[in-house]
């Protein structure tokens, strides 16, 4: 953290000169964003207000704001296709918003200089969908990764940490195996092992669920809702697997197309009186969600000279 | 008409944003190489992937490649009556082309499409991704050793390549077709200059390792992240690699050996 | 562990092999060891024509290589090439009268200077100067003149 000292120069304040901790490329209307200093709510670890981002010419979000207690499991639900792993990324700071800001522990996620990014990220653990276990290194190097790149640890030490946290997903015996002799639920499983291995105060999930057998689902939920209650984590899941959601989470946020059409607590989205949510939650094939991609009328598109696509 | 013009405009500013990705991503592995200096493990590990797996193919090519030189020399200088300096001929043109060359060719299809490949599906399977999120600097911590290990090298595959090239040359030339062996080597070294040959021809194999691994790396790194796109990605770096090469070589021999 | 050793071994291995590469292309496939440690004297020598001769063309005496041409000018006055000579010091025992010609090593070869002894009993030393040179045989005269001559001949053959 010494790199930081630079923003406590007295000589530079006095002089009228403010370093803000702004990447020096961001348009302004990010820039002005950054000085917005309004305090989120205390018991919310992460808050995203009026968040919008856009990829090329489709809205992925638009003017979203949500927060994510400390402590709780939060689940964002929607349908594939809209943009639950790209809020994770946001989060994350890999990707930038173009409106609207992103707070972590009181810090604004897209003003923060790369270093504080990365700092601030040894703090987050996230579990991507695929696991992302590093393909060149065995389960036990996979979990030592962190702990070696961010820590002086001696060896020891550092074996103790892993083959705890191995213990806790119950993969301590699979510790000598190469990721591509796992199976989808046991790498999951691994990668979350990873992901704790810091001690971070939050993890993001991005698709616990899917495709996962019954049992490895039933693992998976299990271990979320165990990890978040023994480590004190506060969880922020990304899912469309409706009765595992729902069954871990204190609070779920169901957005489609960059809008938020509900939220509460599982109960209280079971007996939303929304149509949307309806059909999210039962899983209709039609609805107020079409079956059908949105296309010109099927008798003319037939009949059509037939241009080809 | 128009369109073949939109074609072109598009293509030129499609490549033009891709050079000024390309140039920044050189400029933040350049930056990373002070993190790689400290762990010299990570460096040693990539040594072993680009170059030490790359030995054997670069090694008997060279042995090849030295033999043809010979024989087809032969046959040319011994109408000229001029045999005695075949060992010239073979040297300076693996010292001063064949060997930079041939072995940066070979470097970028042995390899640079493996770099690629390996970055494209890291990227593909999220695992660049992943430890970005770890706090780890992919760039830093994956491309900057991988990098560096091609720099280092290339160098040494070339001047391989070249004495081994001329070994060969000389089991042909005089093993095979009796060419003196005094002769093959004095006259070898009566006419082939240190500075001017030998230096020269390791720095053009810099350059070309330079290019070739920044091209792999990059191509790898700016992949579509799918199966097809980092397949895609691995033909492209063979491709503008074996193109920069040449013409590089085109460029570096003419300011090099210009004025001789 | 193990691994890992294989594999450090492998490596300095293959950076040892480009390191003896470098050294048997600087040693033995360049002219790199002509320069190490060979002190020199210069003579100078007056040619008609200094035909190919160039910067580094080996001096030879007896087939022998002694040194190695280190420069070569024009001068303005006498419009002669002078060729300064550098000789390695070993061989300072060069007589005075010393007769330097230009020879093609083969027909199509590189040019280089001949150095023939000859029988005075003071010796070159740095600085001295070549008095008796043969200027290089330029091909195409040659070539020409025996041409025409053989022309000449066939002429009168004819008479």
């Amino acid at each position: 953290m010494k790199t930081l000292v630079i923003n406590d120069d007295n000589s530079l304040t006095k002089l009228g000169v403010v370093i803000q901790n702004t990447p020096l490329s961001l348009p302004s209307t990010r820039v002005n964003s950054c000085m917005d200093k309004s305090v989120s709510l205390q018991d919310s670890l992460v808050s995203v207000k009026n968040l919008s981002f856009a990829r090329g010419d489709k809205k992925i979000f638009d003017d979203i704001s949500m927060e994510f207690e400390r402590g709780k499991i939060t689940a964002i639900m929607g349908p594939s296709g809209t943009g639950k792993t790209t809020m994770l990324k946001l989060i994350g700071g890999q990707l930038f918003p173009d409106h609207g800001t992103i707070q972590v522990d009181g810090q604004n996620v897209h003003c923060l200089r790369k270093n504080e990014l990365y700092t601030l990220r040894k703090r987050m653990g996230m579990l991507f969908q695929s696991g992302a276990l590093l393909t060149d290194m065995n389960v036990y190097d996979n979990v030592a990764f962190p702990l070696r790149e961010h820590t002086h640890l001696p060896e020891p030490m550092i074996r103790t940490l892993v083959l705890m946290k191995l213990q806790a997903v119950g993969l301590r015996g699979a510790s000598s195996l190469m990721p591509n002799e796992l199976s989808g639920g046991m790498a999951r499983r691994v990668a979350l092992a990873r992901a704790i291995a810091l001690d971070p105060m939050m993890i993001m999930y991005d698709e616990p669920f899917t495709g996962q057998d019954p049992i490895s689902k039933g693992a998976l939920v299990h271990l979320i809702k165990s990890l978040n209650n023994t480590l004190g984590l506060t969880s922020i899941m990304v899912s469309h697997d409706v009765q595992e959601t729902a069954a871990i989470a204190d609070y779920i946020y169901v957005i489609s197309s960059g809008k938020i059409v509900g939220q509460g607590t599982p109960q209280q989205i079971k007996d939303s009186s929304s149509e949307w949510v309806q059909q999210f939650m039962t899983g209709a094939a039609d609805g107020p969600v079409h079956f059908h991609y949105p296309a010109k009328d099927y008798i003319d598109d037939l009949l059509s000279s037939g241009k080809r696509y | 008409m128009i369109e073949l013009l939109q074609f072109l405009g598009k293509a030129t500013r499609k490549s033009f944003k891709k050079l000024g990705r390309a140039t920044f991503f050189l400029l933040e592995i350049i930056s990373g190489i002070a993190s790689v200096i400290p762990r010299p493990r990570l460096l040693l590990k990539q040594l072993y992937s680009v170059g030490v797996l790359s030995f054997l193919i670069i090694v008997i090519s060279g042995i090849f490649v030295g033999m043809v030189l010979g024989l087809q020399g032969y046959y040319t200088l011994s109408d000229f009556g001029a045999e005695e300096t075949l060992g010239v001929m073979v040297a300076a043109s693996l010292v001063r082309e064949l060997g930079p060359v041939v072995s940066a060719l070979l470097f970028a299809g042995r390899a640079g499409s493996a770099l690629t490949a390996e970055i494209g599906l890291m990227k593909a399977t999220e695992q660049l991704s992943g430890m970005e999120m770890m706090a780890v600097d992919p760039i830093k911590r994956i491309i900057s050793p991988r990098f560096l290990a091609g720099l280092i090298s290339m160098p040494i595959l070339s001047a391989l390549f070249s004495a081994v090239g001329i070994i060969g040359g000389q089991l042909v030339g005089s093993g095979l077709l009796g060419v003196d062996e005094g002769a093959y080597w004095s006259q070898m070294q009566a006419n082939i200059d240190f500075e001017g040959d030998i230096v020269n021809g390791i720095l053009k194999s810099l350059v070309f390792g330079f290019v070739a691994s920044w091209i792999a790396l990059f191509e790898g790194y700016d992949a579509i992240p799918t199966s097809e796109g980092v397949s895609r990605a691995t033909t492209r770096t063979v491709v503008n690699s074996a193109f920069s090469i040449l013409g590089l070589d085109f460029l570096l021999t003419a300011l090099m050996f210009g004025d001789n | 562990m193990q691994h890992t050793k294989t594999q450090d071994t492998l490596v300095g291995l293959f950076v040892a092999s480009g390191i003896a590469g470098l050294f048997f292309l600087a040693l033995q496939v360049s002219n790199l060891s002509s320069f190490v440690d060979q002190d020199s004297y210069a003579v100078t020598a007056r040619f008609e024509n200094s035909g190919g001769l160039k910067v580094k063309s080996p001096v030879s005496a007896a087939g022998v290589k002694i040194g190695q041409v280190s420069s070569i000018n024009f001068d303005p006055k006498t419009y002669q090439s002078i060729v300064t000579l550098n000789i390695y010091s070993q061989y300072n025992n060069l007589p005075e009268d010393t007769t330097a010609s230009i020879f093609t090593a083969g027909l199509l070869g590189e040019q280089y200077v001949n150095l023939d002894a000859g029988g005075s009993d003071s010796f070159l030393k740095n600085g001295s100067k070549i008095e008796i040179t043969q200027s290089a045989i330029i091909l195409e005269k040659a070539i020409g003149q025996f041409l025409f001559k053989s022309a000449e001949e066939k002429a009168q053959a004819k008479k």
